[in-house]
């Protein structure tokens, strides 16, 4: 059978760097935990009831309920660098 | 989908938790039997995991910086006939359907028709926001148009639509597609269509430049597929050629498309719209009750998806003999007046919500000024800018019909020669 010899279609990637993460907290007893709201699709909502969850079950620790500054469409280093300064950890509700 | 994400934007080792699809539409209640629940890919607590999350320390190496680099190479494996067609279906470079297989004789043949270098970039395309960005050289472009089945001489209005750097496969789990609209010389040097059955599958210059707009798109930006960079729930079939027309401009009352946006009118362009989703339509402009008919078609669309009109000619001219619209702007103008709904209805579309609101907080136009109206207070559902009107169609009736989409840009064929 001919063997035939074809242009691949795909484009270039870029190179992804992987970033390097938080350290890990010991505890979350007596820290600060951001609930970041990208809001989309009710998920204000959700990270309400997260929100609930911690102060019944895990009152040492400080949240913050936070709306990101616009759509999730546009990076928001604001409130990045308010957690980064404020807070300890942060957990990012994608609603959908 | 979302593992993907993290991996391509450097966060491979991010901790997740997921909870039951959907968010959207739950009470308070429910939602927090889902904090309470069960993660349905782990298995494990959803609490615990998100506490685990936050706690645990990392592996070896889990968070530590390194780089990784998905480029392939120029040439695929030479194979049969028969197989390479089984490799590109396998690969998920195909829109399902028979291709041509790019060879290199066939590649340099689409390449003769632009004085552009094969290695010159023309652009670069992503699926989403919160994707990476993927080049594309003239030579990536040829090989998709080639795939798609386009004529060498339709290359230009393909590399112009490359150059656009609008996909036409975005992940959106709207699914949505794209539109493109050609204007100009170039309409008539392709005998593309214009009327009767413009907007398909009656001319293979519309179908195989809009179909290599929708390959070169899912392969120049590294994929389209589903459950990892795709999520359209329901898919698109306009997708199969990105609704991809010429405009009747010798029989439009109004000027083209392409010169309201800056073009010549001897010039050729192509304009692309992105989030084709819904489509409404009727027939003709009643005498009586015209005013009405618009508006309730207008009030059918999403108010995140603002309406391009595509008239054939005979409403073109009905849209100018009943509403005096001798200009489009004027037309535009009434369009605008025109399409409301009381603003509690509006601020409550879920995409609304999702795309339009969190601008107004933050005191965005005219968002902002919409936002302090009263509940009941009739107020615009879009922009002005955001309405467009096109003219196709072969004049066998006056049927017309409103597209849901977002104008995006207009970009000069002439400069791709």
């Amino acid at each position: 059978m001919a063997s035939l010899s074809v242009l691949n279609p795909v484009g270039f990637p870029p190179k992804v760097t992987r970033k390097a993460l938080a350290p890990r907290l010991e505890t979350l007893e007596g820290k600060t935990v951001y609930l970041v709201d990208c809001r989309f699709d009710d998920s204000d909502i959700f990270l309400g009831q997260m929100q609930a969850w911690l102060n019944q079950h895990l009152p040492g620790v400080r949240t913050i309920l936070k709306r990101i500054s616009s759509v999730y469409l546009h990076d928001d280093p604001t409130t990045w660098e308010e957690i980064k300064s404020r807070g300890h950890a942060a957990i990012l509700g994608v609603g959908h | 989908m979302v593992r993907s994400v993290a991996e391509v934007n450097g966060t491979p080792g991010l901790r997740q938790v997921f909870v039951p699809q959907p968010i959207m539409g739950k009470t308070p209640a429910e939602l927090r039997a889902y904090v309470d629940g069960r993660d349905p890919i782990s298995g494990r607590p959803v609490m615990e995991g998100v506490v685990r999350g936050l706690t645990q320390p990392f592996d070896a190496g889990e968070a530590g910086p390194a780089e990784f680099d998905r480029a392939t190479p120029r040439l695929v494996e030479p194979d049969s006939e028969e197989n390479l067609h089984r490799l590109f279906l396998a690969n998920r470079w195909t829109d399902m359907l028979p291709i041509v297989l790019p060879t290199e004789a066939r590649v340099a043949e689409m390449l003769a028709h632009t004085r552009r270098r094969p290695d010159e970039i023309v652009g670069r395309m992503r699926s989403t926001h919160f994707r990476e960005y993927w080049a594309y050289s003239v030579e990536k472009v040829a090989v998709n148009a080639v795939m798609a089945g386009a004529r060498p001489e339709y290359f230009p209005v393909i590399l112009a639509l490359a150059a656009s750097g609008v996909t036409a496969r975005s992940s959106s789990s709207s699914a949505m597609a794209a539109m493109a609209v050609v204007n100009g010389p170039v309409r008539h040097e392709l005998e593309m269509n214009a009327g009767t059955g413009a907007m398909g599958p009656y001319n293979h210059a519309n179908a195989t430049i809009g179909r290599a707009y929708g390959l070169l798109s899912q392969n120049g930006q590294g994929g389209s597929v589903p459950g990892l960079s795709y999520m359209g729930n329901q898919g698109n079939s306009y997708a199969y050629n990105s609704l991809t027309f010429a405009e009747n401009e010798e029989r439009s009352p109004w000027e083209p498309f392409h010169v309201q946006h800056g073009l010549k009118a001897e010039e050729s362009a192509v304009s692309v719209f992105s989030g084709v989703r819904a489509t409404s339509f009727t027939l003709g402009l009643r005498e009586r009750y015209w005013r009405e008919h618009v508006r309730n078609l207008l009030r059918g669309i999403d108010p995140n998806g603002p309406p391009t009109l595509l008239l054939d000619p005979i409403a073109a001219r009905q849209f100018v003999d009943r509403g005096g619209f001798a200009k489009k702007d004027a037309l535009l103008d009434w369009l605008h007046d025109n399409a409301r709904m009381p603003a509690g209805e509006y601020w409550d579309y879920q995409l609304v919500q999702n795309y339009i609101y969190p601008r107004a907080t933050f005191g965005e136009e005219p968002w902002a000024t919409w936002l302090k109206a009263a509940p009941e207070a009739l107020i615009p559902m879009f922009r002005r800018e955001d309405i467009h009107v096109v003219v196709v169609g072969g004049e066998t009736n006056g049927y017309w019909r409103i597209m849901g989409c977002n104008y995006q840009k207009t970009i000069s064929v002439d400069a791709w020669r």
